[in-house]
């Protein structure tokens, strides 16, 4: 939290409407860069959720994102150039902003590339949602993030911005998801998926983690560890259910591999930027530049969000 | 006009308003409690906003607190003025502000006025009921509660602990047997009345005032003492989790709600604007007759509950412990446990012989009176013997051994409350076993056996206790059979898939479809008779809801005093 206070300052405000921010708006807290190819898809989808305002950090984009992004109505953006990775991946940054304008609200932290679904997601919104967790007691609202990839190596077929990136990545796979219990952060850690399958296989601790607690009813107590994978106090990441007890759960889906990843790769190798270490990940980014083909025969289409609760990879919980 | 409505409103006053406007545009008067919590300028809008209607009047408000008194309190003095103002009044509803009418008011009417003597109150005694938040059920009448149980969860629960361990119970006042149902219910006239002005009402209020939950329990419990004819079930559509709390309805359950042709739905989200603009329908055909079936509503919901027992092992949800008892198949192959079949069908077993050509099907293994093998034999292969204390000394030794003996061929065999529950966590955590359940089938022979009411309600109470235990083994994380659970009303709409499956599984191979169905036991008049256990305040929720046929005039209506706690 000393954290957030001291990186504070790296950031500097470039359009501040937080004025617009009203008891009860839904607020949507991202960091971002190089996503104007992403963002129009991005903020379709969460203002259709019911996210009333976006907080963005953007962290030195070159291509557009910052003008793209201060154009928007419902938009506060920030802007820094310092590193990313000092910053705990933009965590540090983030937390300033939701301790100053998230107290007391419902946030929804998320990267460009995630896009939350949960289940009735197309008929019932976010302050539904929110309201129900309310009601329940609960605070926090955690999601699974599910890796969505193209039926051709990756890089092969071109996204145009604006359109659903699913249509473009419609694969994902069913299984393979294990999950350990973490001591320290008292959290479900569940791993798996399709990185785990092509790129970690040597090295299985290694791979993404990929349970997140991206709605939080914020305090300005609470902080975010590690992305949001984690998250502090304890209870807040609570959020999966047990053998005995079902909890209403999310899916966040990954949209890393459209075309522009393979490009992206590139610029990482040089930024080595990533998580926690960065020479595992510079092996992953050199593979993810060759075009990888992540689809096998046992890959699923991604059908919507009754195909994934029966699937078992999120839950309807006691939401009827 | 017959019907007067009481509305309790706390939330959400603008959709209040609008559910009032309904019952008030249909000539109903309308009598408004509002919480004294909602804040003054909120109050007075919503009293300004409703001053264009003469029928709705508002009345004094109290401080309501979830689980407390005063809602009672509040509903007892809007009763009074409606029947004090309104004497052309036959029946009285109790609706709240997140209450929506379905159908129109009038065919509601409709309905009452062809029952004017009833009363429509849920009404079981404690016993009879699954549904207990914090596993307080009798309980709620024999301690004190006077903390706050949202506010005060702590000091509630150790005053709790304190009473049980000093062995604290409360007199309840005599002639009073606590029931206990849905808060919502629709009380005639002559029945509300006998409530508020019985000689004896300070002594009870004085009792319900300590008691846990009164608004479940006040009204159910004093319509006991004072009606003549009681339907145990309430016209509003309402569903709550397992944590006791309200599910609430959004816009897609529209379709749902319209099948359910329930009068009345609660809790309806305030924006869920589609259902407000949909509900309640037009009148246009006369449907009036058209019965509520609240069952399709209650599939879903279950389902709800179901999925996460049926799902796949090995996910996520199940790993977070790694130390589960991992002792996989613990006899010598696969084998069938068929609960409530042989209830359903005549001659179950033999149509199963027939249809698997291959399999032992058996007849009940466990049975209390001797083992009922296949061939109806004394002594089956292996020398197992068909005595009962024999079998009961080594129940699971028992099982594992005929399966064994008889390895060569899948073995099926008929199981029930009835019989020897002690094999229940061997055959669930057993691999190898393939259990489809029927619930609640075995009323059906209660059903067909008509004898003494009374005898006829114990004993459904004590099979489905039984049931109800195993049903919960079978959805423990520990169960790694193949489970098939359904209730005796989804498996009579469609037999035929499941009994595929069981073919398919007994024969251990795929079969064409089948041709020749079994004959089924005449259930005609079932819906009734479970209805009549309700009345009775017996709740037999494991055999799901049946249509209400209750008009088909096979009643068996007896004057039996419903069954005591103590």
């Amino acid at each position: 939290m000393f954290r957030c206070l001291r990186k504070r300052r790296q950031l500097h405000a470039v359009q501040n409407r937080t004025a617009a921010i009203r008891k009860g708006s839904i607020l949507g807290f991202s960091c971002v860069r190089n996503e104007v190819i992403r963002l129009p898809y991005f903020m379709q989808h969460y203002r259709d959720l019911g996210v009333d305002h976006f907080l963005f950090v953007d962290n030195g984009s070159d291509d557009g994102t910052a003008d793209y992004l201060a154009e928007q109505p419902d938009v506060s953006l920030w802007r820094t150039d310092d590193s990313y990775r000092l910053s705990r991946f933009g965590m540090d940054w983030l937390g300033w902003l939701q301790m100053k304008y998230g107290h007391g609200h419902w946030c929804l932290t998320v990267d460009a590339d995630e896009l939350l679904i949960y289940p009735q997601h197309d008929t019932r919104k976010l302050p539904d949602l929110t309201s129900w967790l309310d009601n329940q007691g609960r605070q926090s609202f955690g999601a699974l993030m599910i890796e969505l990839y193209p039926r051709e190596p990756v890089g092969q077929t071109t996204y145009q911005p604006g359109t659903d990136p699913v249509a473009a990545l419609p694969f994902f796979d069913p299984d393979g998801y294990r999950s350990t219990w973490h001591a320290i952060f008292r959290n479900l850690w569940i791993q798996g998926g399709v990185r785990d399958r092509v790129f970690f296989g040597p090295d299985p601790t290694r791979a993404p983690t990929l349970n997140k607690t991206p709605l939080i009813k914020w305090d300005r107590r609470h902080a975010y560890v590690s992305s949001t994978h984690q998250v502090l106090p304890r209870h807040l990441h609570d959020v999966f259910g047990t053998p005995q007890y079902d909890r209403m759960s999310g899916v966040l889906l990954h949209t890393k591999f459209l075309d522009i990843v393979v490009e992206k790769s590139k610029e990482e190798q040089i930024r080595q930027q990533h998580f926690e270490n960065s020479a595992v990940y510079a092996e992953y980014h050199k593979a993810l530049t060759k075009s990888p083909d992540l689809w096998y025969a046992g890959s699923n289409q991604y059908e919507g969000w009754r195909q994934l609760v029966d699937l078992g990879l999120m839950s309807k919980g006691t939401w009827g | 006009m017959n019907l007067g409505v009481i509305v309790l409103a706390h939330t959400a006053l603008q959709r209040a308003e609008q559910a009032i406007r309904h019952w008030a545009d249909a000539g109903c008067p309308v009598v408004v409690h509002v919480d004294r919590k909602v804040d003054q300028n909120e109050y007075s809008a919503f009293v300004d906003a409703l001053s264009d209607l003469d029928r709705v009047k508002f009345t004094r408000r109290y401080r309501c607190d979830w689980g407390g008194w005063e809602l009672v309190a509040a509903t007892q003095n809007a009763a009074t003025e409606l029947l004090d103002t309104h004497s052309e009044l036959r029946h009285i509803y109790l609706a709240s502000g997140a209450c929506l009418p379905l159908r129109p008011v009038s065919e509601l009417c409709t309905y009452l006025d062809a029952r004017p003597e009833t009363d429509f109150i849920e009404s079981s005694t404690t016993e009879d009921v699954p549904w207990t938040v914090g596993g307080l059920d009798e309980e709620r009448f024999t301690l004190r509660f006077p903390f706050s149980w949202r506010r005060h969860r702590r000091i509630f629960d150790l005053y709790v602990k304190l009473q049980q361990l000093i062995g604290f119970k409360r007199r309840i006042p005599t002639g009073v047997v606590p029931h206990m149902g849905s808060q919502w219910w629709c009380l005639t006239r002559r029945t509300l009345n006998a409530i508020l002005t019985d000689p004896k009402r300070p002594i009870y209020d004085r009792y319900f005032r300590k008691v846990w939950i009164p608004d479940e329990s006040y009204f159910q419990t004093m319509a006991r003492l004072h009606s003549t004819k009681i339907e145990s079930r309430s016209l509003t559509l309402s569903k709550f989790d397992f944590q006791g709390k309200p599910h609430v309805f959004y816009n897609d359950h529209k379709a749902l709600l319209r099948r359910s042709a329930c009068f009345v739905a609660r809790k309806i989200w305030p924006r869920a604007d589609e259902l407000y603009d949909t509900f309640p329908l037009p009148y246009d055909k006369p449907d009036d007759h058209v019965t509520p079936n609240p069952s399709s509503v209650d599939r879903v919901f279950a389902n709800a509950v179901d999925r996460r027992t049926l799902g796949r092992p090995g996910l996520y949800m199940q790993s977070r412990f790694p130390t589960v008892d991992r002792e996989n198949a613990v006899t010598a192959g696969p084998y069938s446990v068929l609960q409530g079949f042989a209830e359903v069908f005549d001659d179950f077993e033999g149509w199963l012989t027939k249809a698997t050509g291959g399999g032992d099907v058996h007849g009940h293994l466990f049975a209390p009176d001797r083992a009922h093998f296949t061939d109806d034999s004394p002594v089956y292969v292996g020398g197992m013997s068909d005595h009962p204390t024999l079998r009961d000394y080594n129940a699971k030794m028992f099982l594992t051994n005929l399966i064994w003996n008889n390895r060569a061929k899948h073995q099926a065999f008929q199981f029930g409350p009835m019989d020897t529950q002690t094999i229940n966590w061997m055959v669930a955590k057993d691999t190898n076993a393939r259990i489809s359940v029927v619930s609640g089938a075995w009323i059906i022979s209660l059903f067909l056996a008509r004898e003494e009411f009374s005898d006829v309600r114990k004993e459904a109470a004590r099979l489905q206790q039984i049931e109800h235990k195993q049903l919960k083994i079978l959805r423990s994380p520990f169960t790694k059979a193949r489970v098939r659970v359904m209730t005796l009303a989804e498996f009579v709409r469609s037999p035929m898939e499941t009994l595929q499956i069981i073919v398919d599984e007994v024969s251990e191979q795929p079969h064409p479809r089948l041709a020749e169905a079994p004959s089924m036991v005449k259930l005609d008049g079932l819906g009734a008779f479970l209805q009549d256990l309700r009345n009775q305040g017996m709740h037999p929720f494991l055999t799901g809801e049946f249509a209400e046929d209750t008009d088909t005039g096979t009643s068996l209506q007896t004057q039996q005093k419903p069954y005591l706690v103590r």
